[in-house]
């Protein structure tokens, strides 16, 4: 069998994955650097039968993906930093209605409109703590179009298994950058489909009543159970309720599907790490730079290591501890004022060998640059 | 001859779900109905009811039902 | 069927004020659905924030009550994603119009089939009484304590340039007209707006000496005059009833089934 290579943009192959993974759905509004995705959609999923809505909003653009979710379809919406933003009530919604749906933010400089055409990774944050209350959530970056494509299949993957909004953190270069993508084969992948409840019609069914092992199966809105949703507190009915037990519950429960849960959704690669006194940790298209610079001197037998991270929420700590364990120095290296730097000083044992080489000006960070920021941490100046 | 004129059976009344806003009462056109001591609607002229049905369908608390013969 | 029904009689006495009109929508609006025949299963209700959005639990439909102002977004997803169901989406003039306003403006655009039944109390009920967009100038509120300086929209108006293909304007006292023209709407295939003055004795009442529920009803029955009367021409300032709009245009659910038609090749 012939292999199919292609040669696409980050934004194509998060499109060409979502496909692959069975999305039916898509709604979005134009936004930089994301709006490649909006128009793969609109050009690719009508020719499959599937429906894309360009909304007047971002707003309206998650709460139609959520209410089409709800009807049995595979969905999503393609965003960048101000359209994330606008989201948030809604992403609020459907980790409350547990309604599966995967959001890919293709960040760019913020705050505000910030650098529309430029690189950042200053959404970190927002897709954890964005929206209000207490809550879990599932953010996933990567940084090759191979990379982007396998885990934005992951990312149906776990909306499906979890009942969960899943985040996709791209940024503008990886979203922009042109290179090679092997298309899996149809069974290349797994892909989850959704569980659906097998209470025949005229039963009671339960829509928010979890089976032991936590999952909910769903029944088709629309189909052959009549129930209720609402983003207020509600029982297994899905009804409203105030009452204090029912209410920690359900906190408990939106929490620790998605906590107890982390190992499974930990994705990451790592390169020389075993013998590497001087650790980076990176992701998405910063740690394309810190790659190169590790690979690169390693060859002059400089013993540098990466931990590439891909999922970043739920932060996979004792992952970081383990890896981390052997390192004198850590170096972060990422896109912003140490977002993910403050999740690793948490995981490891000495948070004060943990360091940050960041860029905040828009422009990917460079090899040089982590060099230049490991020699001031060595103490070998500039 | 004129088709007889539609006679009420019964004015089924949900006492737990009337809020005695008295608006069956006042729009009534034949004066059928009032509000007791608790301030829930009763039939007190039963009789005079000409089943046009205009307490059930104004009522907001969905708290009379007026049962006809036919 | 029996309006009653319709309903989830377990949550009953409902949650609304004595008085409240949204009572009286809803069992205009059970009556309109079981004049129409339509399976309690045919049907899904929408609904946003406010007293009005708490309708949605009291019908034994398929109902989902979501955010603030967003329901007509959601019922869009939905009604793409199951073009076969009735939709309704019943509304504040808060939830419609002002924070929502954008998403009315484009649901009626699209002609997308989805009933909008927006209940305009002129107030913000659930949170004590501030003004709304269509409170209306000089009208009070606890956010209007001097009278509004706002001025109202006129929904039939708006809707009607907005491009909805049906839109209609009724009241709480006028109830057999009322379900007659929700149950147009509901078969009407496209965009329909069904604006109903619903009183609120408790927030916009008790601030405007509109006196009670009762009074507030004959208000609505002396201060409007169906449509293609003679008084609505002899009392120019009287509020007009009836159905403004009831035309055929090309239905947005319709309208993409044909577009993928196209994209497939098969038209």
């Amino acid at each position: 069998m012939s292999r199919q290579i292609e040669f696409v943009q980050g934004n194509v192959a998060c499109a060409k994955a979502a496909l692959y993974a069975g999305l039916e759905f898509f709604a979005g509004y134009p936004i930089t650097p994301s709006s490649e995705i909006a128009e793969y959609m609109a050009k690719r999923l009508p020719q499959n039968g599937g429906k894309f809505l360009q909304m007047e909003d971002e707003i309206a653009s998650i709460c139609a993906i959520i209410g089409a979710s709800l009807t049995g379809r595979k969905v999503m919406t393609a965003t960048s930093g101000p359209g994330f933003s606008l989201m948030q009530e809604a992403l609020g919604y459907a980790v409350m209605t547990e309604i599966p749906c995967v959001i890919a933010n293709v960040q760019r400089g913020g705050p505000s409109t910030g650098l529309p055409t430029h690189v950042s990774q200053g959404d970190v944050n927002q897709a954890r703590y964005g929206t209000h209350g207490e809550h879990a959530i599932v953010a996933l970056t990567a940084s090759t179009a191979q990379d982007i494509f396998t885990l934005t299949v992951d990312a149906f993957n776990f909306a499906e298994t979890y009942r969960t909004p899943v985040i996709l953190l791209l940024d503008e270069t990886t979203g922009h950058l042109r290179e090679r993508l092997e298309v899996p084969a149809a069974d290349g992948i797994a892909t989850v489909g959704r569980l659906k409840t097998t209470v025949s019609q005229g039963v009671d069914y339960h829509p928010y009543l979890p089976r032991e092992d936590g999952r909910l199966p769903m029944s088709d809105f629309g189909g052959a159970h009549r129930y209720n949703v609402t983003g207020l507190f509600h029982d297994m009915w899905g009804f409203p309720t105030e009452n204090p037990k029912i209410v920690y519950g359900l906190i408990r429960h939106l929490v620790d599907k998605i906590d107890h849960n982390a190992d499974q959704m930990a994705r990451w690669k790592e390169y020389y790490i075993d013998d590497a006194p001087t650790l980076l940790v990176s992701y998405g298209a910063a740690a394309r730079s810190a790659l190169h610079l590790v690979e690169n001197r390693r060859k002059r037998g400089e013993k540098l290591g990466l931990l590439e991270l891909q999922t970043l929420w739920p932060f996979p700590h004792e992952l970081v501890r383990e890896k981390c364990c052997h390192a004198q120095s850590i170096v972060v290296v990422e896109m912003n004022m140490g977002q993910v730097l403050q999740q690793v000083k948490l995981a490891v044992r000495q948070p004060e060998k943990a360091f940050l080489a960041n860029r905040i000006d828009g422009e990917l960070i460079t090899p040089t640059d982590i060099q230049n920021i490991i020699h001031v941490i060595q103490g070998k100046g500039v | 001859m004129p088709k007889n004129k539609p006679k009420v059976k019964e004015h089924r009344i949900e006492r737990d779900w009337c809020k005695g806003c008295g608006i069956c009462v006042h729009f009534c056109p034949k004066n059928v109905l009032d509000l007791d001591n608790e301030k829930k609607v009763m039939a007190a002229r039963p009789e005079d009811c000409i089943c046009c049905r205009l307490c059930q369908f104004r009522c907001p608390d969905l708290a009379i039902e007026v049962v006809c013969e036919d | 069927m029996s309006v009653r029904d319709y309903l989830r009689e377990r949550f009953f006495p409902h949650m609304w004020c004595p008085g409240c009109g949204h009572g009286t929508v809803l069992n205009a609006l059970l009556r309109a659905v079981e004049k129409l025949g339509l399976d309690k299963s045919e049907i899904v209700m929408v609904s946003g924030i406010g007293c009005s959005a708490r309708i949605s639990g009291y019908v034994d439909f398929h109902t989902m009550h979501t955010i603030h102002g967003r329901a007509l977004a959601f019922a869009t997803g939905i009604k793409m994603s199951r073009p076969e169901l009735s939709v309704l989406v019943p509304m504040g003039d808060g939830d419609a119009l002002a924070i929502g306003g954008n998403h009315f403006l484009h649901a009626a655009r699209r002609n997308i089939d989805l009933t909008a039944i927006i209940m305009n109390n002129r107030i913000y009920g659930m949170t004590g009484g501030q003004f709304s967009p269509l409170t209306g100038y000089g009208c009070f509120g606890t956010t209007a304590p001097y009278g509004s300086v706002d001025h109202s929209f006129d929904l039939v108006e708006l809707s009607t340039s907005a491009g909805a293909s049906f839109v209609a304007r009724s009241t709480t006292y006028h109830v057999i007209e009322l379900a007659g023209i929700i149950e147009k709407a509901i078969a009407h295939r496209g965009f329909s707006v069904v604006e109903v003055m619903s009183q609120c004795p408790t927030n916009f009442g008790r601030r405007n000496q509109a006196g009670s529920a009762v009074e507030m009803l004959e208000t609505y029955r002396k201060q409007t005059v169906p449509l293609d009367s003679e008084a609505a021409q002899t009392s120019p300032e009287k509020i007009r009833r009836g159905v403004f709009v009831e035309k055929k245009r090309p239905e947005y659910t319709e309208a993409y089934e044909e577009m993928i038609r196209s994209a497939t090749g098969e038209s």
